[in-house]
């Protein structure tokens, strides 16, 4: 009887989480399937399919630019933000210290600052101190920002973690580096992958940071918000299929690493 | 080695000098690991903060500090309807955040323990399309709900012959367009949270007769706390601070706070209302955050044993 249901509230559960799949990608669909459209004001149903607008798009030389620049952007803001952010989730949940109250609360303020005014805000200083807007600011502006959630999010894991496992690899005669490699890492590996993607997220997607500080290295985010509120191009659906396609790949591979690296855990085990 | 780290410092004996106190306190491993954050922190936001504090003071229509100091604009703020954008930011952001919490918790309960095996690809299938620039989907939803030859609008027709009219630029678009961008950071970290919850604590508590309903609320909502509470924390705010849903899917209907105030530092080029408006919702939300964090142990609900 219970048995009964419990399996109705699961396939339950699955059908809403396709609900909510689906709603994640209706606006996907919607943009990739008006990239192929022919005619230059988008109308559904689309009339005639073309590839046309790739064509243009890939001549503009303008896709490789932008997307690199947002790479870049958000590459270094990951692997900065991972650093920082694996000390400061140290400080932040495993370490009894003098004045770690105060400083969980203020390492959250930046989360909790729009981030328009972030922007702004920093802007305003950069001009103050004299450093000219570039993609190397808008990687400052962006760690501001991601650096907290990056900490709580492997602070999270750290939570998680028993120490006494650390003390059982050092009474085993395990060094430092021993310890750190074997032990700590890998349990809080799951906490630091998923704080390094949502680092490399946040600063891909993200506008108002990089919109006052990037100058004139445009990003993918800022190019698309300036086009569409000013003078449509049917380059937009484009542009935005194309990071779509480079996401399907970039997390293909993210997922393969992931797999790989369980089978050879499981096969040393 | 460990332990010696972890053990709180005895307090010597002798009182020492403020300054040799001052060192012990700084040679901490706390202290040291959170060094590197503190200094960012120091040149990277409250640097910044300083300056619009300061620029909130000075008179209208400045752009340097060599005038003399006022409070003009926090006055020009509350006498006049600069109110508005807030009452929409912050009811949109509520609304928001309670549509994610009520959408991503059952996603996030299968993701940590009915999928098992397909947890990671149906995870990887929600990761997709944060990947994808929050312009891009919200422009995608536009193309979806556009009047006439939107994908909707244009099924309908195409279907059973009737149009939808417009859906776009209403206060329940930008609703839908927020919680749609917003809603893997309610449910990333719920299912975080949720996946701390030790499956055996769970089984126990229903051997020990405890029904579905008090398991959840004795056993699985205080384990999972950490990361629901961070989830909606992380959702308010990047909902009060957003631009683009009301922008592309509300036309320029509804007015949020931070369109208000690119509007001060734009067009209007007057800074100091601009920073006063932004000072304003900082405390707005500084109070909120500070109110609903002195009221929990963050170590307690983080789960810290």
């Amino acid at each position: 009887m219970e048995r009964r249901g419990k399996r109705w509230v699961n396939s339950l559960i699955v059908v809403w989480t396709g609900v909510v799949l689906l709603f994640f990608f209706i606006p996907i669909a919607g943009v990739i399937i008006s990239s192929f459209g022919k005619s230059r004001y988008f109308r559904f149903p689309v009339k005639t399919w073309s590839f046309k607008w790739y064509e243009e798009t890939i001549n503009a030389n303008l896709t490789e630019n932008l997307h690199v620049t947002s790479f870049y952007v958000a590459g270094c803001v990951a692997v900065i933000a991972l650093v920082l952010g694996f000390f400061g989730a140290l400080a932040f949940a495993r370490y009894d210290w003098k004045g770690r109250i105060f400083y969980q609360r203020l390492i959250m303020l930046p989360i909790f600052f729009p981030q328009a005014v972030l922007g702004l805000a920093l802007l305003l200083w950069f001009t103050y101190v004299g450093v000219l807007p570039s993609w190397e600011a808008a990687v400052f502006a962006h760690l501001v920002w991601i650096v907290p959630i990056v900490t709580l999010i492997i602070s999270i894991q750290v939570y998680g973690f028993d120490v006494s496992q650390e003390e059982a690899a050092f009474d085993l005669g395990a060094n430092r580096w021993q310890v750190f490699r074997e032990v700590t890492m890998p349990a809080l590996a799951p906490g630091l992958f998923s704080g390094g993607l949502f680092a490399f997220l946040l600063s891909w997607g993200n506008f108002p940071l990089s919109t006052y500080t990037s100058g004139a290295d445009s990003t993918v985010t800022e190019w698309l918000y300036t086009k569409m509120s000013s003078g449509y191009t049917p380059m937009i659906p484009t542009i935005g299929a194309f990071s779509v396609y480079g996401s399907i790949v970039i997390l293909f591979i993210g997922y393969l690493l992931l797999v790989m690296r369980r089978r050879r855990a499981e096969k040393r085990a | 080695m460990a332990s010696t780290l972890d053990a709180p410092t005895p307090p010597p004996l002798p009182q020492p000098t403020w300054l040799q106190s001052l060192g012990q306190w700084l040679r901490q491993p706390g202290f040291i690991s959170a060094s590197p954050v503190l200094i960012f922190f120091l040149i990277g936001f409250v640097g910044p903060l300083v300056i619009v504090l300061g620029f909130s003071f000075l008179p209208e229509r400045t752009f340097g500090f060599h005038g003399d100091w006022t409070v003009d604009n926090y006055v020009h703020i509350l006498s006049e309807s600069y109110w508005i954008p807030f009452v929409w930011s912050f009811g949109l952001a509520t609304a928001t955040v309670a549509c994610c919490l009520l959408i991503s918790y059952p996603v996030s309960y299968g993701l940590a323990r009915i999928f098992g095996r397909w947890a990671a690809p149906v995870m990887l299938l929600l990761v997709i399309p944060l990947f994808v620039s929050e312009n891009v989907r919200l422009f995608g939803w536009y193309l979806v709900l556009l009047k006439g030859g939107g994908i909707l609008a244009g099924s309908t027709q195409a279907l059973f012959g009737f149009d939808t009219g417009t859906l776009l630029y209403s206060p329940g678009t930008i609703l839908m367009g927020m919680v749609y961008v917003y809603l893997p950071y309610t449910l990333f970290p719920t299912t975080l949270g949720l996946s701390l919850v030790p499956r055996d604590q769970m089984d126990a508590a229903s051997d020990l007769g405890a029904n579905r309903w008090q398991i959840f609320r004795e056993v699985e909502l205080p384990i999972a706390m950490p990361g629901i509470l961070i989830g909606s924390l992380l959702t308010f705010v990047l909902a009060v601070g957003a631009i683009s849903e009301a922008k592309l899917l509300g036309g320029a209907n509804i007015v949020v706070v931070a369109h208000a105030i690119l509007h001060e530092f734009t067009y209007a080029q007057n800074w100091p209302l601009g920073s006063a408006i932004s000072m304003f919702a900082i405390a707005i939300t500084g109070i909120l955050v500070i109110f609903i964090m002195r009221r929990l142990d963050l170590d307690r609900l983080l789960g810290r044993k």
